[in-house]
């Protein structure tokens, strides 16, 4: 059981790093899609299939087409970009700086005691999550359609800009 | 190491991936990426603990994720919004030329 | 393939169940679950690609007829060898890269279509007991191994570095995700009245019969009824199907994104075209048309699977049909039409689907109230936003040659 975990691990990881690091936008747009489906692979590994499905069709689905879009709608032809200022003493303290954080939290998980008894899953159903959603958790439910609701409006609004362009003046 | 160990260093691992890629690339684009894998390195780690908790509520931790996805999408459309605003302002997306305050 | 042949069900009906378990008592213990699934996989393969085959040969024909000409019927006995011809030719053609495409991509994008649309047949029940995967949010499942086609229409757009590809790309992305709201919309009355996501749970809520002879199908209620229709006019676009198939439209646009695509790879996006169309009629025969139900109880003795074929290739005969009868779509109309129209119509549905589940228990002269106002709900929205779309168009004129 922990081989799969390990090498579903390995892979999301990877593509992860190679999708933070590649010069070409869509290329990275295009990797990290892939570590998303190793994230969804993760949570049916866990057992919460709706988890994994809501993950692929929403950020596979969704989430890596506007992505697209933005990328594909702020384009510069090459011979538009001056030359790159000095950006690989940036990459490298940023590296430092990720690399201190994951040394942090790593050191954090090895020292802690947690159990090591391999429990059987919780078997979610739909069913539960379902009189979750609708029960105890119904306020939260709400409060997060309205959330949606305007932060989409406000992205539509965001993008459409001044709103249709006025025909030419003189002609 | 116990399962739990291993799911916990892989969530670790990716946030810090993400939080390296979005300090380090000056695309606003590529920062909100590192942000979304910081997001789901966090859903990583509530469904982890969800797997190997003692069963309280059946399916707390799937409803968590369940709001952090949707919230991370919202996010994500308004983040996308911002750049394309940048751009048409400036025609230019990297972060180092939003330095004016100014329109 | 999932719950256990009972002894009092007739044999035909149990015999893809005992031919399995017989195929895999070869094998030992551990090894026979694999077995049954691989045996699964490789029949649901099988029998899709002979349809893919006879479907191709059976829209060429159709269409023929609707057009006062006799189509294919060179190649063997009414052209019934026409598509292996087809396939032949597809083989043996030059697999032509364009120099600055991207080679990766270029070759992922087909294979990632065809991957998508396979994946979406493991939750189909075929049978009474010809269910693939049993998942617990199968319907969830379906539309999430969909949604990955989208990726690949945009992979093969970018991939072939060429900017018309690219626009085409992106007309085909918009129509996809303006389409996969209503499809989604439509489905939430089926969960509503059957109360579960997975599809064996859906069609084992449209069994039984009332009155021993009308159906317990949803597409005999009125939500069910325009939810049926909803789905079936977004399964239309979502596999880029006329009226809707701009983004290949061949006397428009060469092939939209698929201009740089010759050979075998256009032939698995072909194939996975008509994937995704049967994917979507086999899900419509589950949600809608009550499954592998038979229509009344003095048929039940043809077998389960039977039914389902039928109805399956009813619903495919119908795409045919509308490919023949209706003229294209421009971009700015299909989206117009899903945003403007569809997403209100699917909405009101979902109203309509819940107030038809709470007044489950009306009885008597209510009963013709509740339909009443479920009919009225259903067909009142439809004529209105109809009336709204058409608006501001001139009067028609007609001019007879």
């Amino acid at each position: 059981m922990n081989t799969v975990l390990v090498i579903v691990a390995l892979a999301t990881v990877a593509t992860a790093a190679a999708a933070m690091s590649r010069p070409s936008l869509l290329n990275c747009v295009l990797l990290l899609t892939v570590s998303w489906t190793g994230i969804a692979a993760f949570y049916l590994w866990a057992g919460a299939e709706f988890a994994a499905f809501a993950q692929v069709l929403i950020y596979v689905g969704a989430i890596s087409m506007a992505l697209m879009f933005a990328v594909l709608l702020t384009r510069r032809t090459r011979s538009d970009f001056p030359p790159a200022r000095a950006s690989g003493s940036r990459a490298a303290y940023a590296i430092l700086a990720g690399a201190a954080v994951a040394a942090v939290l790593l050191a954090a998980v090895a020292r802690s005691s947690v159990a090591a008894a391999p429990a059987p899953g919780p078997a979610s159903t739909v069913r539960q999550l379902g009189v979750q959603l609708m029960g105890p958790h119904a306020a939260a439910l709400l409060v997060v359609g309205v959330l949606l609701t305007v932060a989409l409006i406000g992205a539509v609004v965001l993008a459409a800009g001044a709103g249709p362009a006025r025909p030419e003046g003189t002609r | 190491m116990s399962p739990l160990q291993i799911c916990l260093a892989f969530s670790s691992a990716l946030f810090a991936v993400g939080l390296a890629g979005a300090l380090a690339r000056s695309n606003s684009i590529l920062v909100l990426l590192g942000i979304e894998l910081m997001l789901n390195a966090a859903n990583l780690n509530l469904i982890a603990f969800w797997r190997f908790s003692p069963h309280g509520s059946p399916s707390t931790g799937v409803v968590f994720v369940v709001f952090a996805i949707a919230v991370a999408a919202a996010e994500t459309a308004v983040g996308l919004a911002l750049v394309i605003s940048i751009y048409r302002h400036q025609q230019d997306i990297r972060l180092e030329e939003a330095t004016r305050l100014k329109g | 393939m999932s719950p256990a042949a009972t002894p009092d069900e007739s044999l035909l009906e149990r015999a893809p169940v005992l031919a399995r378990d017989w195929l895999t008592g070869f094998l030992p213990g551990p090894a026979r679950w694999l077995a049954g699934s691989l045996l699964a996989v490789v029949a649901v393969l099988l029998v899709f690609a002979t349809l893919f085959a006879l479907l191709t040969l059976a829209e060429r024909k159709i269409l023929g007829r609707v057009q006062n000409r006799p189509g294919p019927n060179r190649v063997g006995w009414f052209g019934l060898l026409q598509p292996v011809a087809d396939g032949i030719k597809m083989l043996i053609k030059e697999d032509l890269v364009p120099r600055a495409a991207n080679p990766v991509l270029h070759l992922l994008a087909p294979v990632v279509l065809l991957a998508a649309a396979i994946m979406t047949f493991a939750v189909i029940p075929y049978g009474r007991h010809l269910v693939p995967v049993e998942l617990d949010a199968a319907l969830l499942y379906f539309f999430a191994a969909g949604s990955a086609t989208e990726l690949a229409v945009f992979m093969a757009g970018w991939a072939s570095h060429n900017k018309y590809s690219l626009l085409a790309a992106m007309r085909a992305l918009a129509q996809l995700i303006s389409y996969e709201l209503p499809l989604l919309l439509s489905t939430v009355p089926v969960v509503l009245a059957a109360g579960t996501l997975s599809t064996t749970g859906i069609v084992a809520a449209q069994s039984g019969w009332k009155w021993n002879l009308v159906p317990h199908w949803l597409v005999f209620t009125p939500c069910g009824a325009a939810g049926f229709a909803i789905f079936m006019v977004s399964a239309l676009a979502e596999s880029n199907r006329s009226p809707f198939d701009l983004p290949e439209a061949e006397s428009e646009l060469i092939a939209g994104h698929l201009t740089e695509y010759s050979g075998f790879k256009y032939a698995l996006f072909f194939m996975a075209e008509y994937f995704g169309m049967c994917a979507a009629s086999a899900m419509a025969v589950t949600l809608f048309l009550g499954g592998w139900h038979a229509p009344l109880p003095a048929l039940e003795a043809i077998p389960s699977y039977v039914w389902f074929s039928a109805k399956l290739l009813a619903l495919l005969l119908g795409f045919i049909w509308v490919r023949a009868t209706m003229p294209r779509l421009r971009i700015d109309q299909l989206t117009r039409l899903a945003w403007k129209f569809m997403v209100p119509l699917a909405l009101v549905n979902v109203g309509t689907a819940a107030f038809w589940s709470l007044t489950f228990p009306w009885t008597g002269p209510l009963q013709l109230l509740r339909w009443a106002v479920a009919i009225a709900l259903a067909a009142g929205p439809f004529f209105l936003l109809g009336r709204g779309l058409t608006s501001g168009l001139g009067p028609r004129t007609y001019r007879y040659a």
